[in-house]
């Protein structure tokens, strides 16, 4: 009997897996959020969610984080933590603002890249060379980072036109509207129909004014998903954040993946600062990373180390980042549209008689609405912690599910256990 | 043994300042300004009577903050949640001694207590997640501080716990009345808080505590082995997670000083970036209270007296960039002896080995 159960039990949850997993189905369900939030959008009012102007802010509040997120994801596949990721973006909106305002911003991506390999190299030489904690070389990275960056700007900006934290403005890059899909889009969110023209609406607010920065820093998520699991360099990365040992028992170079890794970390980091200097805005200011390279480290976990979750975290992250800057009262909406899917998603698993979830997910739903009906507003201090929060619980309650590198933030020697 | 040890604990240290400081001078020859000059004009700066008194206040802070990290360190563990569990005790500790009426001593007694429940409170999230859940402790800690400083952030709006002096732009809480402050020392036209005292006793039980008592062997055994202490019947999850509350009611003193001598309420003044600096002296003082002491005024030494380098045209965050470099000198260093002392270890027994297989022959 007991058996029996237990049968069902693991069927229904490899009927629900395989639910999840279907291309075509998560369309569906993508669809049918969608259609939650434009219904909570035309209850509550807040026509903010799917506002062009929202998703095209999202864009730009979460490609630091996805850079960040990318570049933590190549350090802890190769098995190092990185949390001089923060120091290292440190590095790139420095560099790129100033070599952007010395030769423009081209220069000033590319001196970023280079400095941030350099940073991440950095980093590498002392965990994986010498073999100091990992934890340390990252904050002692974030801390010389931070100093130097303000050292540097008082020396260099002031007589250039800036201040002591603040570099004088640089020339951005071209941005381009992809002509055709943005119009067609643009005039459909006009019309006003429900959940056609807020879908259009959210379309509309990423095919324009994109910039040539925000095109070629996404494709890095295909170019890293391709790295990380069909070439060889990949596997060998994968390897040595696994079980270096048996790497290099294989013949696997196991240092020089990690030094490649790391650097290549620094990189991605540090053209996430690029960034936030060159296109997010024009100058480099100090304190601009706020904390976005720790928030990167977080969408790792959120993302459980696969570069399409990283994508997932940035994007939510860079959301409700975007939602606090421009309508703090969306994201009531938005707690509303939470609640309504936590109620449907009871109801799915009650269908499927698995009772725990269905029940949590009930429980989950009714606060959610019950704040809503409640609480007037949610302070921004909460909202901007958010994602901090969101990792937390996920560390807490799914942790089980996740699946990190073995051997991330270990030492390894080698030719020791 | 004991004197190589010694020996090791002082020549690392040194190393790292004299490699730190050979950096800077490279940084302050490139800037083209004369480092010896700038050092000795630091020197008499820092050591200027007015200055030191700040200093030595600085220095309380930044030696609870130590000797916080070095308790975790002795587990093995890296709290880098310092920060929030310091806002946490400094915080909740203001908030209550200003709420409250008691007679004098008993009152700075309760602010002091209710700082370290508060800390001790904050770590022991991050202490429950790593021994039930296995959340490895530096990122749960990481996100805590960014949820503390947020939390306290909105406690502090002027309708729940704080208010917004007139002239002033930052909001605070109440202040504590006169009888839940601690005197101070007049010394060199400046006023040293007594809290002073406070923290060499927390020095001294710290030792004791550590080489003395029962629990100090097992904290110190769960950290050199955890399965081994284990093994021998130490409840081993069970101290992990004391030692993260210890070390987090440790951090949650590292504000009251301030809080109790001079500023009498919270605000958002307060300072951040407690929790490096603190495993950074934990580092360089090896773990030793006396050693954390000597770490914890070089580090409030360097940042009072660097402003003197802004009139010859240096940037003081110079200092930043100096710490930094210290911390990694020092761990490096370690790491280089730690691998000599191998060697030597691993040679030592091969001359063992060597001279048993001729006797067998």
């Amino acid at each position: 009997m007991s058996t029996n159960i237990a049968k069902t039990n693991s069927n229904a949850r490899t009927k629900a897996k395989s639910f999840f997993k279907s291309p075509a189905r998560i369309t569906l369900l993508i669809a049918g959020l969608f259609l939650i939030i434009s219904l909570v959008e035309s209850i509550t009012g807040a026509v903010d969610i799917t506002a062009p102007g929202t998703s095209g802010a999202t864009l730009r509040f979460a490609i630091p984080l996805l850079m960040a997120g990318l570049g933590g994801l190549w350090a802890e596949r190769a098995g190092v933590i990185n949390i001089g990721l923060e120091g290292m973006m440190i590095v790139g909106t420095w560099t790129a603002a100033w070599f952007g305002f010395l030769h423009g911003p081209v220069v000033g991506i590319l001196a970023a890249a280079v400095f941030g390999l350099a940073s991440g190299f950095f980093h590498a030489f002392l965990t994986v060379k010498i073999g100091i904690d990992q934890a340390v070389s990252g904050l002692s990275i974030n801390l010389i980072a931070a100093g130097a960056a303000r050292y540097l700007s008082g020396i260099f900006f002031p007589p250039v036109g800036g201040d002591r934290t603040v570099s004088p403005p640089v020339e951005t890059l071209p941005t381009f509207t992809i002509p055709l899909v943005a119009d067609f889009f643009k005039s459909i969110d006009e019309k006003d129909i429900f959940f056609i023209s807020n879908v259009s609406g959210l379309i509309y607010g990423i095919t324009r004014d994109l910039s040539v920065v925000t095109v070629g820093l996404l494709l890095l998520v295909p170019i890293t998903s391709w790295i990380l699991w069909r070439s060889k360099f990949g596997l060998r990365m994968r390897f040595s954040g696994e079980n270096p040992m048996a790497a290099e028992s294989l013949g696997i170079n196991v240092y020089r993946t990690r030094y490649i890794a790391i650097s290549v970390s620094g990189m991605l980091a540090s053209l996430g600062g690029a960034y936030l200097a060159l296109v997010a805005s024009s100058v480099y200011r100090e304190g601009q990373t706020a904390g976005r390279g720790f928030i990167g480290l977080a969408t790792v976990i959120f993302g459980n180390w696969k570069p399409s979750g990283v994508f997932a975290g940035s994007i939510l992250f860079g959301f409700t980042d975007a939602l606090r800057v421009r309508q703090a009262d969306s994201v009531m909406a938005l707690i509303m549209g939470a609640g309504i899917v936590a109620l449907l998603l009871s109801i799915f698993y009650t269908s499927s008689r698995r009772w725990k979830p269905a029940g949590s997910y009930f429980a989950i739903g009714l606060v959610a609405l019950w704040i809503n009906q409640r609480v007037e507003t949610i302070p921004q201090e909460f909202i901007t912690v958010f994602p901090n929060v969101a990792t937390l619980l996920v560390l807490t309650f799914l942790a089980q599910r996740l699946t990190p590198p073995a051997m991330a933030g270990m030492p390894y020697k080698r030719g020791s256990e | 043994m004991t004197k190589s040890r010694l020996f090791w604990g002082v020549v690392a240290p040194t190393a790292a300042i004299l490699n730190s400081l050979f950096f800077v001078y490279i940084i302050l020859k490139i800037r083209g300004v004369d480092p010896i000059e700038m050092f000795k004009l630091m020197i008499s700066y820092g050591f200027d009577p007015r200055n030191l008194v700040s200093e030595i206040n600085q220095t309380v802070a930044y030696y609870m903050a130590g000797v916080a990290a070095a308790i975790g360190f002795k587990m093995l563990l890296f709290n880098i949640g310092i920060d929030g569990q310091y806002r946490m005790g400094a915080f909740f500790g203001a908030v209550v001694g200003a709420a409250v009426n008691l007679p004098p001593v008993l009152h700075v007694m309760l602010i002091i207590l209710v700082a370290m429940l508060a800390g001790g409170a904050w770590a022991a999230i991050a202490g429950y997640l790593k021994v039930k859940r296995g959340v490895n402790e530096v990122i749960s800690n990481i996100m805590l501080n960014f949820i503390a400083a947020a939390i306290i952030a909105f406690l502090l709006s002027p309708n729940l716990l704080g208010s917004l002096p007139e002239g002033s732009q930052n909001l605070q809480t109440n202040p504590i009345p006169k009888s839940g402050r601690m005197p101070t020392i007049k010394a060199f036209e400046g006023e040293i808080y007594t809290f002073l005292f406070i923290a060499i006793l927390v020095g001294v039980s710290y030792w004791i505590m550590l080489n003395k008592t029962i629990f100090g062997f097992n904290l110190r055994a769960t950290g050199l082995s955890f399965r081994a202490a284990r093994a021998s019947g130490v409840n081993a999850p069970g101290m992990i997670f004391i030692t993260t509350v210890l070390s987090g009611a440790i951090a949650g003193l590292v504000g009251i000083g301030t809080l109790l001598s001079d500023t009498h309420s919270y605000s958002m003044a307060f300072p951040s970036g407690y929790a490096f600096t603190g495993l950074a002296l934990a580092l360089l003082g090896r773990n030793h209270p006396v050693g954390i002491f000597f770490a914890a005024f070089l580090w409030s030494f360097l940042e009072r007296s660097a402003p003197v380098l802004e009139f010859e045209g240096v940037p003081p965050e110079i200092v930043i960039v100096m710490q930094g470099t210290i911390v990694l000198s020092i761990v490096i260093a370690y790491e280089v002896v730690a691998r000599i002392n191998l060697r030597q270890q691993q040679r030592a027994v091969g001359t063992v080995n060597a001279e048993n297989v001729k006797e067998t022959k």
